[in-house]
């Protein structure tokens, strides 16, 4: 594999709180134009690892370049390279539609004009028009969460990180968010996505697993399901996340 | 700068949409600034004085009614005993007790000297020391009267009398309103600047969007100064409704230029602004936020001299004082509104000001942590 073409490279990442290790030494890369699937139960350490490379918290040791960046001294420069899509739903809901897209263009430094454009075509593919003008707070949960993902990619970023974005949302609006990751990652944008859903993560290029801090898997799903000698993704998790110890 | 517009404009779009909230900033602080300063009076009135006459003669009645006629007493109760009278202080109804003893009149004529008994309920302290006093020189000047009548004064005063006129300057009738509505208007911008923005940001981290403000290239001090702008805005539309309401309301006219008003008000805002952004970048909930506001707010307020004079506290008192932004501004609203004081009276308040908030200001954005 060319080493250009790494957009992610951790090197034994570890974040402690106190005793607890909540990452604990992942290493693995990820390539341009991958959709990397990170799975893991709940507690196993996935968005306290991807926060770290967001830049939005500091690593206790170990490396890691985002887009060639450095994680512990250039976080300003990985910021202007990525797009973030939080757990918790985080558009302004007292703000438009509209005014939203306006503002999240224009603090990644979008011109007038190409906020404008940008815009235009968002309301087109998501079905917003009739919605542009709405506050972000009456519209559903599957619309915001679309919405927001394409807020996130409105800069096209190098790479977008996804943090469980599919959660409490109805299948086939779940099916119509993954076409959105799907354009996205052909436009060359690498997606790094969190999941609770099996079936998601046969979507992914490749997926990681992790247990209790650690990543214990990474491989395409194909592979994986012949390692574990099983038919679906839910069994190789099963199998996995059975031995965590910790959890909530 | 284009960064700095798109949030600015964000943020005066939140804040115009809640139009609740926008309504209480500019309304709040008006019927505040047209109640307080006519509930809030150093004067005392309504003494309720209770009155114990055992000598029922013209002159007693005269006292009495003089007493009463000053307006600043009511008679609660006309009793014949002091017990009973005695009774009406224990059970509230009564602040002073004024007791005539028998042959007040005849005493007073004959002998030319006599003496009363008044009783202060000292619980509220306040008005107790002041209904004592007035009543004292309410008989004072009946005494005065009587001697008028009743001894000729000599031609030539036997003792030389040393009378104290003062002449009370930049307030000369000594209107409480004028002195206390420059006060109240400096603590109600102030409230107003403060709790905005220490409610602000920590209201963003609340809703998780400030994560996605961390996420993306934005600078620290573009940011804080996204947030400083709109309050600083809001705050001096505050103080000039406040103005204007002091003009109309109460007919009060700063004396001062109000170009030097608005440079110490402009740079006092960045103060308490700053603060707030303080306060509110150490706070992980709307609740810290407001208690915490609210405890340096109580401080503020009773350590700035507007109700109490500043030269009368105990000396740690007054180090805490010169920490404190309101005290400058309540001392620069009263310098320049009442008495006329001009750039160069106020320039040191203005520059302990400023530095407080370079200090303030230069702290929110250090402190104010995108990556944690």
């Amino acid at each position: 594999m060319m080493q250009d073409d790494q957009v992610i490279v951790c090197e034994k990442l570890t974040k402690r709180f106190g005793d607890f290790v909540a990452t604990d030494e992942i290493t693995f890369e990820v390539h341009k134009g991958e959709i990397f699937g990170f799975l893991g139960a709940n507690g196993a350490g996935k968005t306290t690892a991807m926060r770290m490379l967001c830049g939005l918290s500091a690593p206790t040791s170990g490396k890691a370049t985002i887009a060639g960046f450095d994680v512990y001294t250039q976080t300003e420069q990985i910021k202007k390279n990525i797009g973030y899509m939080s757990q918790k739903f985080s558009l302004y809901e007292n703000l438009t539609v509209l005014e939203n897209i306006e503002f999240f263009g224009g603090i990644y430094g979008l011109s007038d004009q190409q906020i404008k454009d940008k815009t235009n075509e968002l309301l087109d593919r998501l079905g917003l028009k009739s919605e542009a003008k709405k506050l972000v707070a009456s519209l559903p949960l599957g619309w915001k969460q679309k919405l927001s993902f394409s807020v996130a990619v409105l800069h096209e970023p190098k790479i977008v990180f996804l943090d469980e974005p599919t959660g409490g949302v109805d299948p086939v609006t779940r099916r119509q968010f993954w076409d959105l990751i799907y354009e996205a990652a052909n436009r060359g944008i690498t997606v790094f996505v969190t999941t609770h859903y099996m079936d998601e993560a046969e979507y992914c290029n490749r997926i990681s697993i992790m247990v209790d801090g650690k990543m214990e898997v990474l491989d395409t799903p194909a592979n994986l399901k012949s390692q574990f000698g099983v038919r679906s993704m839910d069994e190789v998790f099963y199998q996995l996340a059975r031995s965590a110890k910790r959890g909530d | 700068m284009r960064t700095l517009r798109f949030l600015l404009r964000k943020e005066f779009r939140q804040i115009f949409r809640d139009k609740a909230i926008v309504s209480l900033i500019f309304f709040m602080p008006m019927v505040q600034l047209i109640l307080m300063p006519l509930a809030a009076d150093y004067e005392v009135r309504n003494i309720n004085l209770a009155v114990v006459d055992h000598d029922k003669s013209s002159y007693s009645q005269k006292l009495i009614s003089k007493v009463v006629a000053s307006g600043y007493f009511r008679l609660a109760g006309y009793n014949q005993s002091f017990k009973e009278a005695f009774g009406l202080i224990e059970s509230d109804e009564a602040d002073l007790i004024l007791e005539i003893p028998q042959d007040f009149e005849r005493n007073l004529i004959r002998e030319d000297k006599q003496k009363l008994f008044v009783a202060v309920n000292a619980i509220n302290g306040t008005k107790a020391n002041l209904g004592g006093a007035y009543l004292g020189s309410i008989i004072a000047d009946f005494n005065a009267g009587i001697r008028m009548q009743l001894v000729r004064p000599p031609k030539f005063s036997t003792f030389p009398v040393i009378e104290v006129v003062a002449s009370n300057w930049f307030n000369p009738v000594l209107n409480y309103k004028v002195f206390i509505v420059p006060g109240i208007l400096a603590i109600l911008v102030t409230m107003v600047g403060g709790f905005l923005s220490a409610l602000n940001i920590v209201r963003e981290k609340e809703i998780g969007t400030i994560e996605q403000i961390n996420v993306t290239p934005i600078k620290k001090h573009i940011f804080i100064l996204g947030k400083l702008i709109p309050f600083w805005v809001l705050a001096n539309i505050v103080f000039t409704i406040g103005l204007i309401l002091a003009r109309f309301v109460y007919g009060i006219v700063p004396v001062g230029s109000l170009l030097v008003l608005y440079l110490f008000i402009a740079i006092y805002l960045l103060t308490v602004l700053g603060f707030g952004l303080l306060v509110s970048t150490f706070c992980d909930t709307q609740q810290q936020a407001m208690f915490i506001m609210f405890f340096f707010m109580m401080l503020f307020i009773l350590l700035g001299g507007l109700f109490t004079s500043i030269d009368s506290m105990p000396d740690w008192a007054k180090v805490i004082t010169r920490f404190n932004p309101v005290r400058y501004m309540i001392e620069v609203m009263r310098m320049v509104i009442l008495k006329g004081s001009g750039l160069m009276d106020v320039l040191p308040h203005l520059g302990i000001v400023s530095l407080m908030a370079v200090v303030l200001n230069g702290w929110a954005i250090l402190n104010y942590k995108k990556t944690n």
